[in-house]
């Protein structure tokens, strides 16, 4: 594979490995402007409160202070990522609807005097009752925490139908319905958000910020602070880890930016810890029904799925969120009939959004678990019964999705080889167990958050006569890589090193839009951007050598920092060489390439959720000790099989599939963001557990290449599906070391000892939500399953010429 | 109430003039503008704010620098000799190791002291060394990995196996 490319497939280091391992990397909070003042955020001690009044006359008055303001002194004007959710206010006027809610904000000389500041600020509130759960929400339709929705309490209620399942449910051998319950966690960025905001003398505005989206961040912010989007520069800088935490517009951004208008001086606003959890968008709590059809060989005849989405105080992406978790099931195995109802509640906790797999590893949690009980009832292999089933390549789902290339099936093999799984499963002495699930998911979303005809990706490739070349995108690198596979890309078109390229991203004013770090999307979408401008730059100056060498362009080869004739290679001319020819040529060498994903979303409402140009697999064996004293359940070894396409650096791809492997284990074993009596429990890394390298065991990786046609080079995602299957491989690895189906997550030792409990005294040993909550779904209105039918030849793809 | 503190940091001697309640972690990164060391958690959870006092791993969001006084600080910036990377510093580049970096400093001040101390640490003593920073990224195996190359290279007699040859950092 490595011979046909000098760049893509090697195991080179990141562009910015050198400044990160020297601590040179300048993340938002270590940037210091002359004169800069330092701002803090006060925030709502109450889960849900009117506020009644704030006077802070005396926190204006401390020495030190440069400015105190509330929501007043902002436009009153309701934000929110999606424009379906227009429900946020950067500082809350009327209402707090969470602990941790900014009521207002405060500049200052120094951290100290501001945060002393907000303690003088005087807030009357007058509380109202806190709805902490689905339930709640649901059964307290007095009370509303927001007046828009689906419904009281319901932001958004959703129903799709495809095809008969009813029907296909009576022709099956098995029909089983089983309840789950996935808590919700947080991503927990090492690194705190933080935000520097300069509002110039000029009425010019410039955000430097810790997040994943520039792009979104600059178009609110316009709508946000009332002014020309022209006049506002937002920078991301390097993201100190995001899995989906700094995506959204945040308050401290917004609070910044106004402190620094009023102020006239640069202002900084950094979180700590306990702030980074309420600001939360992390994974929602699922409260999932799932009832499938199966026949006696294991294959799936239709699927009936229903989620319960706990979506905290805002919408957030929480429209999308709800409907990612009834999208991808139909992506993996043959599901010719599927009918999915979902809907997410307001409550008065930190708002949900999108982490890493958004809205997709509860679902896929309850789905594999419940293959796996099929399987055993049917008295099937369940790594086999996955084998047999899966999703065909090049088809359409029942769900109208387009799958593309599949390397499932590869994946299974892999890490039933790999693994001795068949030595291993069922023969393991009681204690030790091993379980197996599978997954997939989204190579970037195929819509934008705005519905928009424009690129998703952009990029702008320059050289000049130096011989340098340089990449000008909009993608933000949040540790995943992303600069350094623009470089390889641009490296293995020009044949050059990546050290000889410079990569600029992630700032509105000089670089092209690209929609940001999220839904896998940046190595996709920016990557074939970038093939494309530095194909066309190529081109250019193939143009010019050829004049030079006398030869036709077409004969020529770019490799090794040279230019030279493909059967010829005397007749040659240096990288540096024949960018002097081309410049002389065609006058200044910067070329664009954009990307749009091509135009596949189903003709129906909320069929933009779920389109992908194509979509990474994963296989993953996990081998559990469960100790039945403690209920203690301890990964001991990890075998994962990711097909993602191709590996533009196997290293990159290997770090990703282990990163999404361990933060699966902290899902399934120990995280979860829970509250008492209205209050976040656990709002500190103190008390929020997460591995260690002691709780990580030896993961094994397996790279798997299906060479999709929409991908660079044919590469598809790593940074998010493989954590999918890895929570329901542990659920089944316990089920199958001590007989207990722990259906709820995090599979904590409490719920595996009442299971053994259970087990004791003959009762069926399985500890998950008992009950579902009353609820009227939407009739959906049917749509005809799509299952089985092909792929369209072409895919219409825009600025693909 | 301010106090005059006489830090040796990096080698170097560094008077500062500061409140007798800041951390360490704070007159480092705001007094002497050390920004490599960071901050994650400010409750001694996470590691990130690691830095060496006299060659130990000490967390500097609970360090008071008073106490630091005549003995050797040595931050993230100290650890390339004259523009010359550390073998750690290397291996970790070469090997993926820092994803968004944000913990990397924390846990290469502390894998130097490892190697100090022990200098050719098998697995279990690298994971046990490291248990106390968190990474979020990594999944730590390229962590691990690394730090077992490095010790290698200082010690072993050359580049790890498999590590080494799969590391392509050389490429000019």
């Amino acid at each position: 594979m490595s011979k046909r490319f000098s760049v893509v497939g090697h195991s080179l280091p990141k562009i910015d490995a050198w400044a990160k391992v020297t601590g040179e990397t300048k993340y938002a909070d270590d940037l210091v402007l002359p004169r800069m003042a330092y701002g803090k955020l006060l925030r709502s001690p109450h889960p849900h409160a009117r506020i009644v009044r704030i006077d802070t006359a005396r926190a204006a008055a401390l020495p030190g202070v440069y400015a105190v303001i509330t929501g007043r002194d902002l436009p009153r004007v309701k934000f929110g990522i999606l424009p379906v959710s227009q429900d946020e206010e950067a500082l809350c006027v009327d209402k707090v609807r969470m602990v941790g809610d900014p009521v207002a904000a405060v500049a200052a000389i120094d951290e100290e005097t501001a945060e002393r500041a907000t303690e003088l600020i005087e807030v009357e509130y007058a509380p109202l009752p806190a709805l902490m759960s689905i339930e709640d929400a649901l059964a307290r339709p007095d009370v509303r925490i927001h007046e828009y929705g689906d419904g009281p309490n319901v932001h958004k209620a959703v129903a799709l139908q495809f095809g008969d399942v009813d029907a296909a449910f009576a022709g099956s051998d098995l029909v089983r319905e089983d309840v789950f319950f996935f808590e919700g966690n947080t991503h927990l960025p090492l690194e705190q958000h933080a935000a520097v905001a300069h509002w110039g003398p000029d009425g010019k505005l410039t955000l430097w910020s810790s997040t994943q989206t520039p792009h979104y961040v600059h178009r609110l912010l316009g709508k946000i602070l009332d002014m020309p989007q022209a006049h506002i520069r937002v920078i991301a800088a390097p993201v100190g880890g995001g899995f989906g935490g700094k995506l959204d517009p945040f308050a401290h951004e917004i609070a910044a930016c106004k402190l620094s208008q009023v102020t006239g001086r640069p202002v900084k606003i950094a979180l700590t810890r306990e702030e980074v959890f309420y600001v939360h968008r992390g994974r929602h709590p699922v409260l999932m029904w799932v009832k499938t059809g199966f026949r006696k060989d294991g294959a799936i005849t239709g699927m009936h799925f229903r989620t319960w989405l706990d979506g905290g105080a805002y919408g957030s992406y929480g429209v999308a969120s709800t409907f990612y978790t009834g999208a991808l099931q139909t992506v993996t195995y043959k599901i010719p009939v599927y009918k999915f109802e979902g809907a997410r509640v307001f409550t008065n906790k930190p708002p949900c959004g999108p982490k890493r797999g958004h809205g997709t590893p509860q679902p896929r949690f309850a789905l594999e678990c419940q293959l796996d009980k099929a399987a055993e009832q049917l008295g099937l292999d369940p790594a086999d019964m996955r084998r047999r089933n899966l999703a065909e390549p090049f088809t359409k789902t029942a769900n109208h999705l387009t799958v593309t290339t599949i390397g499932l099936g590869e994946c299974i093999d892999r890490v039933v080889e790999a693994s001795g799984w068949s030595r291993k499963w069922k023969a393991l002495p009681p204690g030790k167990g091993i379980g197996i699930a599978c997954s997939s998911y989204l190579t970037g979303a195929g819509t934008a958050i705005y519905w928009n005809d424009m690129p998703h990706s952009g990029v702008v490739v320059r050289a000049d006569r130096s011989g340098g070349v340089s990449i000008l995108c909009g993608a933000t690198d949040i540790g995943q890589g992303s600069d350094s596979v623009l470089a390889y890309l641009v490296a293995e078109v020009l044949g050059i090193e990546p050290k000889d390229i410079r990569v600029h991203v992630a700032d509105t004013d000089l670089t092209p839009v690209d929609l940001g770090s999220y839904s896998s999307r940046v190595t996709l979408m920016a990557g074939n951007a970038v093939i494309q401008a530095a194909e066309r730059l190529r081109a250019k100056i193939f143009e010019a050598v050829a004049r030079k060498l006398e030869v036709a362009p077409e004969r020529l080869v770019a490799r090794d920092r040279r230019v030279f004739v493909a059967d010829d290679e005397d007749k040659s001319v240096t990288f540096q060489a024949a960018v002097v020819l081309g410049e002389s040529l065609h006058g200044v060498l910067a070329y664009p390439g954009s990307y749009a994903p091509p135009k596949r979303a189903g003709k129906y409402k909320g069929g933009g959720v779920g389109p992908s140009p194509c979509y990474s697999y994963s296989a993953c064996v996990v081998e559990v000790d469960v100790d039945e004293q403690t209920g203690e359940v301890k990964p001991t070894e990890i075998w994962i099989a990711h097909d993602v396409g191709r590996a533009l650096n196997p290293l990159l791809v290997e770090g990703q599939v282990e990163g999404s492997v361990y933060m699966g284990l902290g899902e399934v074993l120990m995280e979860e963001q829970v509250f008492r009596k209205g209050v976040h429990k656990i709002p500190s890394m103190l008390e929020y557990k997460s591995p260690t390298t002691l709780e990580t065991p030896e993961i094994h990786t397996i790279l798997v290449e299906s060479d999709d046609p929409d991908g660079p080079f044919g590469a598809k995602e790593a940074g998010q599906g493989p954590l999918l299957p890895v929570i329901p491989a542990v659920a089944n690895a316990v089920w199958s070391a001590v007989g207990v189906r722990v259906d709820e997550i995090p599979i904590t030792p409490d719920k595996v000892l009442k299971g053994l409990e259970l087990r004791r005294h003959g009762k069926t040993p399985r500890v998950g939500p008992e009950r579902l909550p009353l609820f009227t779904f939407p009739e959906p209105r049917p749509v005809e399953s799509a299952f089985g039918q092909p792929a369209e030849d072409i895919a219409v793809r825009p600025f693909a010429s | 109430m301010k106090t005059l503190l006489s830090l040796t940091v990096n080698g170097e001697a560094r008077d500062v003039v500061v409140a007798a309640h800041k951390t360490l972690l704070e007159v480092l990164r705001e007094d002497l503008a050390l920004t490599g060391t960071k901050h994650g958690c400010e409750l001694g959870e996470c590691g990130t704010c690691t830095v060496l006092v006299d060659g130990e791993p000490v967390l500097s969001c609970l360090a008071l620098p008073i106490e630091c006084q005549g003995r050797r600080i040595e931050t993230i910036e100290g650890m390339a000799d004259s523009g010359r990377l550390h073998p750690l510093q290397q291996a970790f580049a070469e090997l993926g190791a820092a994803q968004c970096g944000y913990c990397t400093p924390g846990i290469l001040v502390t894998a130097k002291a490892l190697l100090e101390e022990t200098p050719v640490p098998t697995r279990d003593e690298v994971r046990r060394a490291l248990a106390g920073n968190l990474c979020r990224c990594t999944g730590y195996t390229k962590i691990l990995d690394a730090v077992e190359l490095a010790a290698l290279r200082m010690h072993g007699g050359g580049a790890g196996v498999g590590a080494g040859e799969r590391a392509e950092g050389a490429r000019p």
